[in-house]
């Protein structure tokens, strides 16, 4: 009976229903695509790192991100080389250069050299051409929706960097930098050429540890050989770049404040339709009290009205929600929806009403049932 | 007969209450005072009174004495200022907000002026509440619901709302709903006060019916005259205290022959 006279005293006043289910509705949507950009911000992050085959990074000290780092020596692959536990160490450059556009202008990208064949970084995606297309003269890779920004129509087109030609072999989907710079991959050699470094220059040296290797200990041994660099461990190595784009810039902090404000505005919402629903069944409660009915069960019917509207005003914000990360898909900066998000945005609209339901029960809870007499 | 005539009815003094009922409710000097300091006033000055199972009695007196307040201490609804309450032999002296309210549950009918029922649902949903209440529920809850309203005679009308009801059968329903929980004592506040003469003599009729074959204690607070002759007792309140006790014979008898009546004079 608490959930049928919950339902009935919600939609015996559709308007305000109405209202409350808009709340709901804005404040998940507003939260949803808040929390949605944090993700998607942090997959573009991290990608780099999560797809290397490294489980251990040795960079210049200090790198803060995956995009932003001094170049090292050949000595530190040579130390991790030696190191008991470690089965290769492949050399990665990843650095900001100028891309000249053949249709004039430029832009900056972030040039990624590695050997597909020494298995460290590879581009994945490819949705024309072929990884192995790399060793082809003047080849590299780039980002099929990143073509208009360096001036490209597809593969075959040359551009340069630098002072040498670059030509488009193949084009990925989805890899795209939280940066908005485009990522153009090619082979270490080239990327030495292309970026006039040294042959003994790289920006890290991705570390493989044999089955089992304790990588905190092996990280120690490594740390010990070469005091001037970082050693991290992946997951180090990601949450250092985290920290730095999502906290250290502030972006993180203005999606993370958003998402509250969000919670509050719904709240508010909430809590105020909830409460003058309340308010006009007011001597309903009161002939429940002078019936008998426990607090208890007071508390239940006003919670059901709050839970009813949550699911409802998700169900309606998740729809919509849905509808923009399909179309943010193909963004810079694309939403993403995941099984965890939808779970925990169910369980934030069921607090948010839960929360929004007190003012409503106080009321209720003051309410005089010798007022039943006086009608 | 008019209702001067069944107002007459009710002045025969000397009949002995039945000293055997079950007393199901006693007050014992009942004081309440409202509001504070300056603005402080005496709404109940002593009142006793003890309330038997099978008897109909009536409450009555002049707006402003007290009927109200006193109904509402008895219905366990207001605290009272001093003296001493037993409903169902539970003294209620000491008693939590939550205990009082399990004992309006477990042990007290309450019939409303303005009905009170819940306008989104059915008349069946109104009385099962009460068993909802009382964390009665699944199907045996709904029969006892219909059973009581096929008491009241509204069975057919059980999947009607509030709005689709005349004011008659509201009451009706409500009735039924103050008798679904089998309470040892039914308190009803005006309840003839927003009815027709003919639903008024309808519902007073089945209160009196119901006080006497159910062997519960009905104590209505009224103003209306014609309610007199369905009454086992008059209880007369004036300025907080009580002034007069009448006890009636003819009780139920009455009520069927005045119906009986009214039925000929409509028809003639």
């Amino acid at each position: 009976m608490t959930l049928l006279l919950a339902f009935r005293n919600l939609s015996h006043d559709r308007i305000r229903l109405a209202v409350t289910l808009v709340g709901i509705l804005f404040s998940i949507v507003l939260v949803a695509v808040q929390l949605g950009l944090y993700l998607g911000a942090r997959n573009l992050i991290i990608s780099m790192i999560d797809r290397s085959d490294g489980d251990l990074w040795i960079m210049a000290y200090g790198t803060k991100n995956f995009e932003e780092a001094q170049s090292i020596s050949a000595r530190e692959r040579f130390a991790a080389l030696s190191t008991p536990g470690v089965v290769k160490a492949t050399p990665l450059i990843a650095s900001f250069t100028e891309w000249r556009k053949p249709t004039g202008g430029s832009t900056i990208v972030v040039l990624i050299g590695a050997d597909h064949e020494d298995g460290g970084l590879s581009p994945w995606n490819i949705v024309e051409g072929d990884v192995s297309g790399l060793g082809a003269r003047d080849a590299v890779i780039v980002e099929k929706s990143y073509l208009p920004d360096l001036g490209l129509t597809g593969v075959g087109d040359t551009a340069q960097v630098g002072a040498s030609r670059v030509r488009v072999t193949g084009l990925t989907e989805g890899i795209r930098s939280f940066t908005v710079t485009p990522y153009v991959f090619t082979t270490l050699n080239r990327a030495r050429t292309l970026l006039d470094l040294p042959a003994d220059k790289m920006t890290y040296v991705l570390v493989k540890l044999e089955p089992g290797a304790d990588a905190l200990a092996v990280r120690n041994e490594i740390r010990k050989s070469v005091p001037d660099s970082d050693v991290l461990t992946k997951a180090e190595f990601r949450t250092r770049s985290l920290n730095h784009w999502l906290f250290a810039t502030g972006a993180g902090v203005a999606l993370i404040g958003g998402a509250i404000l969000g919670l509050i505005v719904g709240t508010v919402i909430v809590a105020q339709t909830l409460y003058s629903s309340t308010k006009d069944h007011l001597n309903e409660f009161a002939t429940l009290r002078a019936l008998g009915s426990s607090s208890g069960y007071i508390h239940r019917v006003i919670l059901a009205q709050a839970a009813l509207s949550a699911v409802l005003g998700y169900a309606l914000g998740m729809t919509i929600a849905m509808a923009i990360v399909y179309f943010s898909e193909r963004t810079a900066l694309p939403i993403v929806m995941t099984p965890a998000l939808a779970v925990l945005l169910l369980g934030l609209t069921l607090g948010m009403c839960a929360i929004s339901a007190i003012s409503a029960i106080g009321k209720v809870m003051r309410i005089d049932p010798a007022m039943v007499f006086n009608r | 007969m008019t209702a001067d005539a069944n107002l007459a009815l009710a002045h025969e003094p000397g009949i002995e209450p039945d000293r055997a009922a079950k007393v199901v409710l006693e007050a014992h000097d009942i004081v309440k005072e409202l509001g504070h300091g300056a603005r402080k006033v005496r709404a109940l000055k002593g009142v006793s009174l003890t309330l038997r199972a099978g008897e109909m009695t009536l409450l009555m007196g002049p707006s402003g004495s007290g009927k109200t307040t006193l109904l509402s201490i008895l219905g366990c609804i207001l605290t009272q200022t001093s003296g001493t309450l037993a409903v169902a032999g539970r003294a209620t002296a000491g008693l939590t907000p939550e205990q009082l309210a399990e004992l309006r549950r477990r042990y007290i009918g309450f019939i409303f002026q303005s009905y009170n029922l819940f306008p989104t649902l059915s008349a069946e949903q109104n009385v099962r509440i009460a068993l909802d209440l009382r964390g009665e529920r699944g199907s045996e809850a709904t029969v006892r619901a219909q059973r009581a309203l096929q008491q009241v005679g509204l069975r057919h009308r059980m999947k009607s709302f509030p709005a689709n009801l005349s004011g008659g059968e509201q009451q009706r329903v409500a009735v039924a709903r103050a008798l679904v929980g089998a309470p040892s004592v039914l308190l009803a506040d005006e309840p003839t006060a927003a009815l027709d003469s003919e639903n008024g003599v309808a519902v007073m009729q089945l209160l009196a019916e119901i006080a006497k074959d159910t062997s519960r204690a009905v104590l209505a607070v009224t103003h209306d005259p014609r309610t007199v002759p369905f009454a086992t007792r008059v209880l007369r309140i004036e300025d907080g205290l009580i002034v007069g006790e009448e006890r009636r014979a003819e009780g139920v008898e009455t009520v069927h022959q005045l119906a009986r009546n009214r039925k000929r004079k409509a028809n003639a």
